[in-house]
């Protein structure tokens, strides 16, 4: 009890902790039938359903190809195949640092037009798989999969727009430390990451973490960091400027 | 007591087997300069680069300094052995039970052909013709008591191609030549220091002796020293024929086609190693065109192949870059596919209940292969280089990964890796207060502090920060390959960091951390 009481300052507080414990009973005892955990990021765990990525489900992921790595960090590292669609892009050096084990890695950077045939073979067998749609996707066409991915266990992380998506991760505001004008190194950045989904939540949650942080790892963001980005009122959603952060897509012609 | 002693032997050698085989695979003269190099020294080299003063184990600059119109190919140890087996085979129809020393060389009991040929002058002439009908000119035939004379005796002879040693007369004949080639390069300065430089003078000293300080190895070169070699020829049982040919007549000039006529010979292919109870995990296909173009490639395969994989690859080897339904360049006539690597059953046995996921993703990406060709599917890994982009290497699903060596990149970037690495140039513009683009001078510094940023097409916006130049400077050398750049890292009004760099044509974006 004397622990529990240390943190409780104000009350926005102690509803987000009562939140936060309600999600973690939700992930305990599932409502819908079987849908397993699969290994997640700690830092993950204030902002999917349920705290981790389940079997069966769509996570867009959207704005970041760091973010898509560390959804795909921990299932890698727990043994787990793991495969990107469509992204040539990603960055193997990058993923290797973050904990991708590359002998478990599959690359499709150019599927062309069969892209959803080739998430869909691949879904069969490889329990976590990561894809940038090429192009919209009509509901039908992600109602289909997305009963396959239920029959078969596996997550989809859409690094893109997916209708029916079970959550959504989006990145809002983007720091990084390190470099100043002129001199320096990039070495850490800190994200505001904010989630909506089905089920889980109703309303967008926002957590800021570091990602990358100076061990090239992912870690929440500490209380003092949220004191100073959040003005005193210690809630990271009162940051002034939050925007979602739309990179130049240079795949695709505007 | 008849003419011919049981030991003799007749050894066939053709000369400079490497260079003739690179020549042949090249579709080079043999008879032009040519070396063969392996480590940056010359392995092998032709009759015309020897005239001119190359020999082996010459550093490569300097066969190129002494023979300017050489042509410089790598030596490959599996054409040879590759290059050599019609050889045998059609010197096996001449002469049976024959034994492959080295590709290049064959050893073969003498009493049958000469028997059989009437005379053992006969026997070389016939073995002769048969290689020059295959168009290897120059081979030479020894015959004497035991290979190893044999073969010096095919070596030792400049004005016919054939030289023969009277029965009997093997170490007489051997006597005037060096010692080193029955020992090592240690026992050889060894007993040249002793004053023994050639065979006759070590097959004079007592063989208890050479036992004594030389051992099995150094016993083994005296007798082969003294002509009384104790191991005959060991004759090779001709392996089985797994390799198919397929011939289209009319020639094929469609892919679908060619794998549709050629899937029953790919099963026939796969039916017959089984049947032996062999698995195949690397074959080679070579593909003839009417034009007389030629195309060979080996494949390898994560398990072992299928008939279905086999037709993929065959269809893949066609295809390229394109897809099943265009047409061919010119239309396919011959296709020959040759198991390289087979393997017991025994080892590739899968267990009762599968062999677990693995087998499943490899099902899976295969499928995917089928669908996209070889190149769609890649595992990746990290391999050497200062520029992102050759810092990734992609590997082809079934396809070894080169191997990994750790070695320090000065100038390479830290720790810290940005997730997107982009594969082609994307031009930004990077301006300075006045809306000039911001240059680097000779000595790499700025022209002005860079202000607003832009990626192509889009509206300049604030440099939150910035550090460099950081030069790359690679392969001075290199007129081609030469590299000369200047990196920046750079934060922009999003918050969203680039790797940018600076060339002679301007700025483009090489990675993005984002």
């Amino acid at each position: 009890m004397v622990t529990l009481a240390a943190p409780l300052r104000s009350p926005t507080a102690r509803l987000e902790r009562v939140d936060e414990l309600q999600a973690r009973i939700q992930g305990m005892q599932s409502t819908r039938l079987e849908t397993r955990a699969v290994p997640t990021h700690p830092a993950f765990a204030g902002l999917l359903p349920g705290g981790s990525l389940r079997e069966g489900t769509v996570v867009e992921a959207q704005g970041s190809t760091t973010l898509v790595m560390a959804l795909l960090a921990a299932p890698s590292a727990s043994g787990r195949w793991v495969a990107v669609v469509g992204m040539p892009e990603f960055g193997v050096e990058a993923a290797a640092r973050f904990g991708i084990d590359l002998d478990r890695l599959v690359l499709v950077p150019e599927p062309g037009r069969q892209w959803l045939a080739v998430v869909a073979a691949l879904a069969d067998v490889i329990p976590v798989v990561a894809v940038r749609p090429a192009q919209r996707v009509a509901p039908a066409e992600a109602s289909r999969l997305g009963a396959r991915l239920r029959e078969r266990g596996t997550t989809l992380i859409a690094a893109g727009a997916w209708p029916g998506a079970d959550a959504s991760l989006g990145v809002e505001l983007s720091e990084w430390h390190g470099l100043e004008l002129g001199h320096g190194l990039l070495d850490e950045r800190e994200v505001v990451v904010s989630a909506a989904g089905r089920g889980g939540f109703a309303k967008r949650r926002r957590s800021r973490l570091r990602m990358p942080d100076r061990a090239l790892g992912f870690a929440v963001a500490d209380d003092a960091a949220d004191d100073r980005g959040g003005a005193g009122t210690g809630h990271p959603t009162a940051a002034p400027r939050l925007t979602p952060v739309l990179h130049a897509d240079f795949a695709r012609p505007a | 007591m008849t003419a011919v002693s049981p030991a003799r032997a007749i050894v066939l050698w053709c000369p400079d087997w490497p260079v003739f085989a690179a020549a042949r695979e090249a579709g080079l003269d043999p008879a032009a300069p040519l070396a063969l190099t392996e480590g940056g020294a010359v392995h092998s080299c032709s009759a015309a680069a020897r005239r001119d003063g190359v020999v082996r184990g010459l550093r490569l600059r300097e066969a190129q300094y002494r023979s300017p119109a050489i042509t410089v190919l790598p030596y490959d140890p599996v054409l040879d052995v590759r290059a050599f087996e019609p050889v045998v085979r059609q010197v096996e129809q001449t002469v049976p039970a024959v034994q492959i020393v080295r590709p290049g060389t064959l050893a073969m009991r003498a009493r049958g052909p000469a028997r059989y040929y009437g005379g053992e002058d006969a026997a070389a002439q016939a073995l002769l013709e048969t290689v020059e009908r295959l168009g290897v000119a120059g081979a030479r035939v020894g015959i004497a008591d035991g290979p190893f004379a044999a073969e010096q005796a095919a070596r030792a002879v400049r004005s016919s191609p054939v030289g023969i040693v009277a029965p009997g007369g093997s170490a007489a004949f051997l006597a005037p030549l060096p010692v080193g080639l029955v020992v090592d390069e240690r026992t050889r300065t060894l007993l040249n220091r002793l004053g023994v430089r050639t065979l006759g003078e070590f097959a004079a000293l007592p063989p208890g002796d050479v036992r004594r300080r030389f051992g099995a190895a150094g016993a083994f070169g005296h007798d082969r020293a003294a002509g009384r070699e104790a191991t005959g020829v060991a004759a090779r049982t001709p392996p089985p024929e797994f390799e198919i040919t397929a011939e289209f007549e009319p020639p094929l000039d469609r892919i679908d086609q060619l794998a549709f006529a050629f899937r029953v010979r790919a099963e026939e292919f796969i039916d017959r190693m089984r049947a032996a109870r062999l698995v195949c995990t690397a074959i080679r296909v070579e593909l003839d065109d009417e034009r007389g173009g030629h195309s060979a490639r080996s494949w390898l395969h994560p398990r072992w192949f299928t008939p279905a994989d086999v037709v993929d690859r065959v269809r893949w080897q066609l295809q390229g870059a394109g897809t099943a339904d265009t047409g061919l360049v010119s239309p396919i006539t011959k296709l020959r596919v040759i198991p390289e690597r087979v393997d017991g059953t025994a080892n590739h046995e899968a267990g009762l209940w599968g062999q677990g996921p693995d087998e499943r993703v490899h099902h899976a990406l295969t499928r995917v292969q089928s669908m996209l060709g070889h190149e769609g599917v890649v595992t990746a890994a990290v391999g050497g280089g200062r520029m992102l982009a050759d810092r990734q290497v992609l590997v082809p699903w079934g396809d070894r990964p080169p191997e990994h060596r750790e070695a320090p990149w000065p100038g390479s970037l830290p720790a810290l890796a940005p997730a997107s690495v982009f594969r082609e140039r994307h031009p930004v513009a990077l301006l300075d207060s006045a809306g000039d683009p911001v240059a680097i001078d000779e000595r790499g510094a700025i022209s002005s502090r860079p202000e607003r940023f832009a990626v192509a097409g889009g509206a300049p916006a604030q440099v939150r920060a910035w550090a460099g130049p950081w030069p790359v400077v690679e392969r001075w050398w290199d007129a081609e390959r030469a590299r000369r750049v200047h990196r920046f890292q750079l934060v922009d009004h999003d918050g969203c960091a680039w790797l940018l760099v600076r060339d002679d044509e301007g700025w483009w974006a090489e990675a993005r951390y984002d």
